[in-house]
């Protein structure tokens, strides 16, 4: 892969991007790269310069079905459930280590495809994605059932076995960290599956798909149909032979899913799906530390992350000295091409996430919230939006609300923990908290109190292989990462047989 | 012993009394002694009369009350008066013998293992039942015997044995092993067996907690057990365990002999016939019961000992608040905890206000017969640990620590001693280092977290640590760095059933209370069959 620039007219001419060829814009079905059944492709467009990047097959659910068919005889038939766990282990393994050696180009399709920031792909989300590989690896040969105390002579004991075709879904924000957590898993409990990637960032998944190959995963066991939602998703969500379907993305969306799945074969659904979650400010806090973690909380990844810390709660006594430090802190913020290793924002992922966000934006004006800070679009050819923060909002206001997943922060002033707390839950989502206190009975009685799967003091984003993560309320059920993520792709059986003069029981 | 409980009980009161106590030394003993004084009318007057008979003073062999074999007996004391309740059986080798062998043909050929785990569950909710409905009679026994106040007895320990039985009765159905993943066609499962005849030794300081922690995981996992209790408490498991077999009980599942360390003892932890041993005492006992193990049958072993506890109050604390919980965490039973909250360090920012109001608080405590009402502090268990205790503060006297209060006996008659403060203690000093096991605190100075962590981790003891402050950062730091195996921020001596309780370093080893204590009481099998044409590995 070359090292050039590539002649984008809005870039630094000091920048130097890499551009790559794009290698693979097939579906990944049984192992080959093929065609659409119906020969249609779609455009996955670059959002930095709204230019085409590639043309990509443009699964349907004929093509779903076929990937469906070649899932089912690998998981019947196939090697893979039937390899000891130390085997999946050993080639996941080499997948993981063929994503390390391959981390500057799928490094660059991620920048180009989603708009994230380039150097951060290179150092934390392609290694992120190689590391949970090898976490569920690790897992293969540590999964365990029970023996069982039964109430009558009989020994019972569980199997914890693979619950068999998989389908994933997977959003746009984090294509590689999405594909591992939910690839990863699914792989080490010896299940085969389907890959629905988003329309929007379709690259990075044909690239793994390839590397998965190449590390020695055989055949049908892990199938790409790229495609759309209403098309090839709802084909998997309906799909009566596929055993399971695992969801990230809206709240909207995950309700289609799982009236999909009821209406089919009743799979068992995990959805991860939306948030507006709060981080709440104490007197007490550092305001230095914690007017970053707040920026970071809203802006990090263009605001496109589920647990974007949308409203941010802050106690009066230090209300407007974290307004003073915000400012003076957001105007450092800089927005431009996500390959310039000086930028902290790129470009939102598409013209409908960024239209979504303008009219969000004009909405928190009109419906009275002050404009504390941006809002308006970047001066450039993509689809940038400066970082922008309301304050005056009150809990009701649309903006307060709804997940806007963009680069826009709320603010709000509380007096006490108890009023925060009820505040911080009036809300549907439940996906995650942050807390900013040093006194730890506040800490203790919030992280308990807020009505989140995940509950941050002191940090924000405190993300790791081995933390379950997942919603309450209306942002989802089931968790991904951690021994818990693991769970979902696994049935419990229970075999009992009756014993005869044991010396115990 | 749930603290939050206890220190309520032990805030809500304001005490008053009759005689001054001779205060020596100690720079605010004068402003001391103008806010209150020692409770001393108890300890001279008449003692109270316990609300209960001694009805049973034999070995509890086979479902039996017997004589020891020798005929032999000995007193447990009244450590109030230190005159005799009652001639109790003296157990010896050839007791213990009988007592396993008791135990084995239980566990060998009897029902108990062989019962569902739901019909050994529901003879132990049953035992909880009765323990319940004799709650009151029980704790007199216990502070007859061992001198605690009453009402904690029989308010705090009492319910908690209760509360222990219960939650480990819900356990004995749940024991699972686990199916294992395997490198070929093969079936793999873990057995948690029962590992067969127990002997458990228990300790004077709280009897009964001290017999449920042992008593409750063994059964609940369906062993046998040879109980040794101690011999200044031999009283009150003799009377829970006739209540056991009435609640269904097979006999010789569970033997209580009473008797001596260096013989009943002794012979238990030799005994070629034992699977399991378990004991709670000092560190010196805990070697001596390892090195028989090791030179009988190997047999494996859970030791809870001794302990210097730090007890740490960080740069920010509210001194009032930290004066009533480092004062309950080594005042707490006479001060007679393994945990106690022994080394009191107190930042130098908050150092002479610490030290000055622990002084007040120690004046204030209400020390008397354990019988009355509103006495936070009985004698001590016996003039063996009396004597011991005088020694200590004898030797912090010596060593150059300021002795704020106390320092002496209360009374002529009992072990009752005055609760009593050193500052200005050293980490080289006896009383810095080593158990007293007696009201007795120990305050010492320091400046930074990187030293109090050092000082607080140099000794050779591990079993607790209390830290007092409102800091996350603090409290996160200390929660880590301390080697010790209980941890309490912002409170001290909480005992749930579930949370499980043991030793770092010569505090001893494994843990007790909680799903951790099932280990004990287990063993596990591994059986493995091949698989032929699995549908997944």
């Amino acid at each position: 892969m070359a090292v050039q620039s590539n002649g984008n007219g809005s870039l630094d001419s000091r920048v130097k991007v890499p551009v790559p060829q794009i290698k693979f814009t097939k579906l990944f079905i049984n192992g080959e790269f093929v065609d659409s059944v119906s020969g249609k492709t779609f455009q996955t467009i670059d959002p930095r310069n709204r230019e085409v990047i590639a043309e990509i097959a443009e699964g349907n659910k004929e093509d779903v079905d076929l990937a469906v068919k070649a899932a089912r005889e690998a998981f019947d038939n196939g090697p893979w459930p039937r390899l000891p766990g130390f085997e999946r282990r050993k080639i996941m393994m080499k997948f993981a280590d063929l994503i390390d050696e391959n981390n500057e180009e799928l490094a660059t399709l991620e920048t180009i495809d989603a708009g994230k920031l380039f150097f951060l792909c290179k150092i934390m989300e392609i290694p992120g994605a190689a590391e949970t590989i090898r976490y569920y690896a690790g897992a293969a040969d540590k999964i365990h059932g029970e023996t069982l105390k039964m109430s009558t002579a009989l020994q019972g004991y569980t199997l914890h076995e693979p619950v068999g075709v998989v389908g994933h879904i997977i959003p746009w924000n984090f294509p590689s960290q999405m594909f591992a957590m939910k690839v990863g898993p699914a792989l080490a409990a010896g299940c085969t599956m389907v890959v629905k990637p988003a329309e929007q960032t379709p690259l990075s998944a044909l690239y793994y798909a390839h590397l998965a190959k190449l590390a020695g995963i055989p055949d049908g066991v892990l199938n790409v149909v790229t495609g759309f939602g209403q098309t090839a998703g709802a084909a998997i969500s309906s799909h009566t032979d596929i055993d399971m379907v695992s969801f990230t993305g809206s709240t909207e969306v995950g309700r289609l899913v799982m009236q999909a799945a009821a209406t089919s074969n009743l799979k068992p659904v995990c959805l991860e799906l939306g948030g507006k979650s709060p981080i709440l400010i104490f007197d007490d806090a550092d305001v230095d530390k914690v007017t970053e973690l707040a920026l970071q909380g809203t802006l990090f990844n263009k605001g496109e992350i589920c647990v974007a810390g949308s409203r941010v709660f802050v106690q009066e006594g230090i209300y407007d000295k974290f307004l003073l430090k915000l400012k003076e802190k957001v105007k450092n913020w800089v927005v431009g091409d996500p390959f310039d290793p000086t930028s902290h924002q790129g470009p939102q992922v598409n013209k409908k996430q960024y239209d979504r966000i303008l009219s969000y934006i004009e909405l928190g004006k009109k419906e009275g919230a002050t404009l504390f800070h941006g809002g308006k679009p970047g001066d450039r050819k993509g689809y940038y939006i400066e970082p922008t923060i309301f304050t005056d909002v009150t809990d009701e206001m649309t903006i307060a609300q709804e997940e806007i997943f963009g680069p826009v922060m709320s603010v709000f002033k509380f007096k006490t923990v108890e009023e925060a707390i009820k505040r911080a839950n009036a809300t549907k989502y439940g996906l995650a908290a942050g807390v900013m206190t040093n006194d730890i009975n506040i800490a203790n009685t919030v992280a308990r109190s807020i009505r989140a799967g995940a509950i941050w003091i002191n940090c924000y984003f405190a993300f790791d292989r081995d933390s379950p993560y997942g919603g309450y309320k209306m942002s989802g059920f089931g968790r991904d990462m951690g021994m818990d993520g693991l769970k979902k792709y696994l049935v419990v059986k229970a075999v009992a047989t009756p014993i005869y003069n044991s010396p115990w029981l | 012993m749930a603290a939050k409980r206890v220190s309520s009980l032990l805030l809500s009161r304001s005490f008053t009394s009759s005689l001054a106590s001779r205060l020596t030394g100690g720079k605010s003993a004068c402003q001391a002694r103008a806010i209150s004084r020692y409770s001393t009318a108890a300890a001279l007057e008449e003692p109270i009369k316990p609300p209960v008979n001694v009805e049973y003073t034999k070995l509890l062999i086979n479902g039996q009350f017997v004589d020891a074999a020798s005929g032999k007996t000995f007193p447990t004391l009244d450590p109030r008066t230190g005159e005799v309740i009652a001639h109790v059986a003296e157990g010896d080798a050839e007791d213990v013998n009988r007592a396993v062998a008791a135990a084995r043909k239980a566990f060998d050929e009897g029902p108990w293992p062989r019962l569902t785990a739901y019909d050994r569950q529901r003879i132990l909710l049953r035992f909880a039942d009765l323990v319940e409905k004799h709650n009151d009679e029980i704790a007199a026994l216990e502070t007859w015997d061992n001198g605690k106040p009453y009402e904690q007895a029989a308010k705090i320990e009492v319910p908690m044995f209760v509360r222990l039985m219960r939650y480990y009765a819900g356990w004995a159905d749940k024991i699972h092993g686990m199916t294992v993943p395997a490198d070929g066609p093969y079936h793999v499962q873990t057995l948690h067996e029962p590992i067969g005849v127990a002997g458990q030794i228990i300790p004077w300081n709280f009897p009964l907690l001290m017999y449920a922690w042992k008593v409750g995981p063994a059964l609940a996992c369906g062993n046998t057990v040879v109980l040794k209790t101690a011999e200044q408490t031999p009283l009150s498991a003799l009377y829970v365990t006739k209540l056991l077999h009435e609640a269904g009980l097979p006999s010789g599942v569970l033997n209580v002999v009473s008797g001596f360390g260096p013989t009943a003892g002794a012979a238990l932890c030799s005994h070629m016939d034992v699977d399991k041993l378990a004991f709670t005492g000092s560190t010196e006992t805990g070697k001596i019961i390892l090195e028989l193990s090791a030179r009988s049958n190997l047999k494996p072993v859970t030791l809870e000992l001794g302990g210097k506890s730090p007890f740490i109050v960080c740069e920010d604390a509210d001194v009032d608040n930290a004066v009533e919980l480092a004062h309950f965490a080594l005042f707490f039973n006479q001060g007679q905890c393994c945990c106690a909250g022994s080394r009191t360090y107190v930042h130098e920012r908050v150092y002479d206000e610490f030290v000055e109001k622990a002084t007040a608080r120690a004046l204030k405590r209400s020390v008397g017969d354990p019988f009355r009402q509103e006495i936070e502090q009985g004698p001590q268990v016996d003039s063996e640990q009396f004597e011991k205790i005088l020694r200590y503060i004898r030797a912090g006297v010596d060593s150059g620590a300021t002795l704020e209060t106390g320092g002496d006996r209360l009374g002529e008659k009992g072990y009752y001693i005055k609760p009593t403060v050193f500052s200005n203690v050293q980490d080289d000093m006896p009383i810095a280092k080593e158990e007293i096991f007696g009201p007795v605190q120990s305050i010492l100075k320091f400046k930074d977290l990187d030293e109090v962590i050092r000082r607080a981790n140099s000794s050779r003891y591990g079993l607790a640590a209390g830290v007092f402050t409102q800091n996350l950062d603090t409290a996160n730091r200390l929660m880590r760095a301390l080697r010790a195996g209980t941890v309490w921020i912002n409170c001290f001596d909480t005992f749930d059933a579930a949370i499980p309780f043991g030793g770092y370093k010569m505090s001893g080893q494994g843990r007790e209370k909680g799903e951790y204590s099932l280990k004990n009481y287990l063993q596990v099998k591994a059986v493995v069959t091949p698989l032929k044409n699995p549908a997944w590995l």
